[in-house]
């Protein structure tokens, strides 16, 4: 059994991201959409925060925003992958409930 | 369908700020005759819709904090506030209301809704569910 949470906020905007990841457990995925995808970015504040749980946790990106925003997938943290809608139909599909962090 | 599943509302919001935390409430009422298996959750800044004195005559608002007390009337006696995020924001179980339930179950004896419970058991309790609903 495990969950698909989304994240659709900037991490440095308010603590979706942060309380989302202290309550994903192993084998969970977290899918950053809209403005949450700035969570995904290397060389932030959050990044050693974000790539440790990535050891535990998989990690994405909905790509499509990441685009929007001018920002270029290399910015990504090495363990976050990019997808696009089908990927996030995918793992909704997946995993066993979908919890949005708003 | 008659299956009866798992719903955990979860509440992030403190009340009065913003919408959230209203129409989470008025969504669990609603859903309540639905006869599922309901269960709440307060965390972060949820944890300040459970504060008790509340007085909203100043701002020109609807004070809906009594209505967690009706909530044993619809059978949602579930109530998970997080111990962490009392603690971050200077709050104790003693600055929340009570909260009570008649369990009919035990020839009727009250019992308290509202359970402090850590963050791993949150985590514990939101992997445990059919459907979760954020707000």
């Amino acid at each position: 059994m495990s969950t698909l949470h989304t994240v659709n906020k900037s991490p440095f905007a308010t603590q979706a991201l942060l309380s989302c990841l202290n309550h994903c457990k192993d084998g969970d995925a977290v899918l950053m959409i809209e403005d949450g995808v700035y969570g995904g970015l290397a060389g932030t504040g959050l990044t050693d925060i974000v790539a440790q749980k990535g050891k535990t946790v998989a990690l994405f990106v909905l790509a499509p925003d990441l685009t929007a925003r001018g920002i270029d997938g290399s910015r990504l943290i090495s363990n976050v992958e990019g997808v696009d809608y089908a990927g996030f139909v995918d793992l909704v599909a997946k995993h066993d409930r979908t919890q949005a962090w708003l | 369908m008659s299956e009866e599943k798992k719903f955990l509302y979860v509440n992030r919001r403190a009340p009065y700020g913003t919408i959230y935390a209203l129409e989470s409430l008025e969504v669990v009422l609603i859903g309540a005759a639905f006869e599922q298996d309901v269960s709440l959750a307060f965390l972060d800044d949820g944890v300040f819709q459970l504060t008790k004195g509340q007085d909203t005559n100043g701002i020109g608002v609807k004070n809906f904090s009594p209505t967690f007390r009706a909530l044993g009337d619809y059978e949602v006696t579930k109530l998970f506030v997080e111990a962490e995020s009392l603690a971050e924001r200077g709050l104790t179980k003693d600055d929340l209301q009570e909260i009570m339930y008649e369990d009919e179950d035990d020839d009727w004896a009250e019992k308290p809704s509202i359970h402090i419970v850590s963050r791993a058991e949150m985590a514990d309790i939101m992997a445990d569910q059919d459907v979760v609903l954020s707000f």
